[in-house]
């Protein structure tokens, strides 16, 4: 194997390149990205960057002399539009290819938009950096920003808008805020945390119409309530980056189907990140995981599986959001889960567990970083769910 | 040769990353809401864990020197 691509300049990416030079692979390897910044960290941009702004350098993941030093060969601004798997090229958006031995594709994910916003005012989206600037210079004091979507990029804007100075209201489908991501109990938890600070999260609802007024908008929600927005923003999921793989053989059914070491349905290609749906033997699932951390330790086991040392990728997931003073973690796995339990609840703290099939699968909390590593641990080793629900120093506390 | 961690304590946002890829090396400052380094120079065979723990620092606080 001489030559690697590896698509995305994402996070997975930067790990993929990174890992293929600490294993020792000395051929060339070309980042390609449709971006046209170097790779940078996203979580900042609906937090700090958003908030303060945040220079180029400490976003960028890697300084501009890493990629010389590791004599990583960059393509930016250029998106893969198609992969020939029998003739092994990648082709871009600007005509050209890039041959390879060996593939790793880490395109990630993109923010959804709202589906009929033709003649609407520009609903934003929050996924790149230009978003988090775009946005940052319409959110002024006083004004009033309305999120669609109580997802985890919809709290984060509205709790950096809040800082802010502006007046936020959140319209979501679901009964609760994060409601279907970590069940109605944390979601409500959610829901009080931002009405303390002033968000008024309308659920339940939809969008109706949304019709410009001025630089803003009116907008009709299903409820029959009308109001008025400054800035109106949609958070309303991702959806994996895979259209460029149409025609390739490579299998895609909600992202490209990894098996468990990320190699895919096509010899030479392996997947990472946001992107890569695969077997998890820890919980018995085939998941897609949109987390900053599996994308790092997933770019690195692509890499690794490329080069002839393919082990299975069993981690345990692991995701933060920071909104106002609290400061959530989560572990594990909270869909499918078929009980929830509610250790620890206050106005600043929040521990709740999840379990399935008799075992502890997932965990919440809030500013409690130590029960966070004790039921990581509890859900790696498949602690039985009575041992953690109902002796709570049974595990090592 | 040894392997000596260093913690940049400007630099950390207290996300907890490190704690939890490697609870025997690190810890968080209850008040700081920082990081607490417990082992500088941690022995050999926690190699793995304390480079995870470099990469997992979302600040980039963390870094591994040799000793
Ligand atoms: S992961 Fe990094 S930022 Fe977070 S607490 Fe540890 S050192 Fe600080």
């Amino acid at each position: 194997m001489r030559r690697i691509a590896v698509v995305g300049g994402s996070l997975a990416g930067v790990h993929a390149a990174e890992a293929l030079r600490e294993h020792g692979f000395d051929g060339d390897v070309t980042l390609i990205s449709a971006e046209n910044e170097l790779p940078y960290d996203r979580p900042p941009l609906s937090k700090e960057a958003l908030l303060n702004g945040m220079p180029m350098e400490r976003l960028s993941l890697r300084a501009p002399e890493w990629y010389e030093d590791n004599a990583v060969t960059t393509r930016l601004g250029n998106a893969a539009v198609r992969l020939d798997t029998a003739r092994r090229t990648v082709l871009l958006d600007d005509g050209t290819t890039v041959a390879y031995d060996g593939l790793v594709i880490a395109t990630g994910s993109r923010a959804r938009r709202l589906s009929s916003t033709e003649n609407a005012p520009p609903v934003q989206i929050l996924r790149s950096i230009e978003d988090s600037l775009r946005l940052r210079e319409r959110l002024r004091p006083g004004q009033h920003l309305v999120l669609i979507g109580a997802g985890f990029i919809g709290l984060e804007i509205a709790a950096t808008a809040r800082q802010l100075g502006l007046d936020v209201t959140i319209v979501e489908v679901g009964r609760v805020p994060l409601g279907r991501a970590l069940g109605d109990e944390v979601g409500a938890w959610f829901r009080a945390l931002h009405a303390r600070n002033g968000v008024e999260i309308v659920c339940t609802c939809t969008v109706e119409a949304i019709e410009r007024l001025g630089e803003g908008a009116v907008l009709t929600l299903s409820n029959g309530r009308v109001f008025n927005a400054d800035v109106v923003v949609a958070g309303i999921g991702a959806s994996p980056v895979t259209e460029w793989l149409d025609g390739s053989g490579v299998q895609t059914t909600d992202g490209v189907v990894c098996r468990s070491d990320l190699s895919t349905s096509v010899p030479g290609v392996a997947a990472a990140g946001d992107v890569a749906r695969w077997y998890n033997p820890l919980f018995d699932e085939e998941i897609r995981v949109e987390h900053w951390t599996n994308a790092v330790e997933q770019g690195r086991r692509a890499a690794h599986t490329l080069l002839g040392h393919g082990e299975a990728f069993s981690a345990v997931p692991y995701f933060w959001t920071d909104q106002y003073d609290a400061r959530m973690r989560f572990v594990g796995r909270a869909s499918a889960a078929s009980e929830v339990v509610v250790k620890e609840s206050g106005d600043d703290r929040l521990v709740a567990l999840y379990g399935r099939d008799d075992r502890i699968r997932g965990a919440v909390c809030v500013n409690a970083p130590r029960e966070l590593v004790r039921y990581r641990t509890a859900i790696r080793d498949q602690v039985r769910w009575g041992d953690v629900t109902e002796t709570p120093s049974a595990i090592g506390g | 040769m040894g392997m000596k961690l260093v913690l940049d304590l400007d630099a950390c946002q207290g996300y907890a990353n490190c704690l939890i890829e490697s609870p025997g090396l690190f810890d968080l400052d209850d008040r700081t809401d920082k990081a607490v380094l417990l082992d500088e120079t941690p022995a050999e065979d926690r190699r793995a864990e304390a480079e995870a723990a470099v990469r997992g620092c979302p600040a980039r606080a963390i870094s591994l020197e040799s000793s």
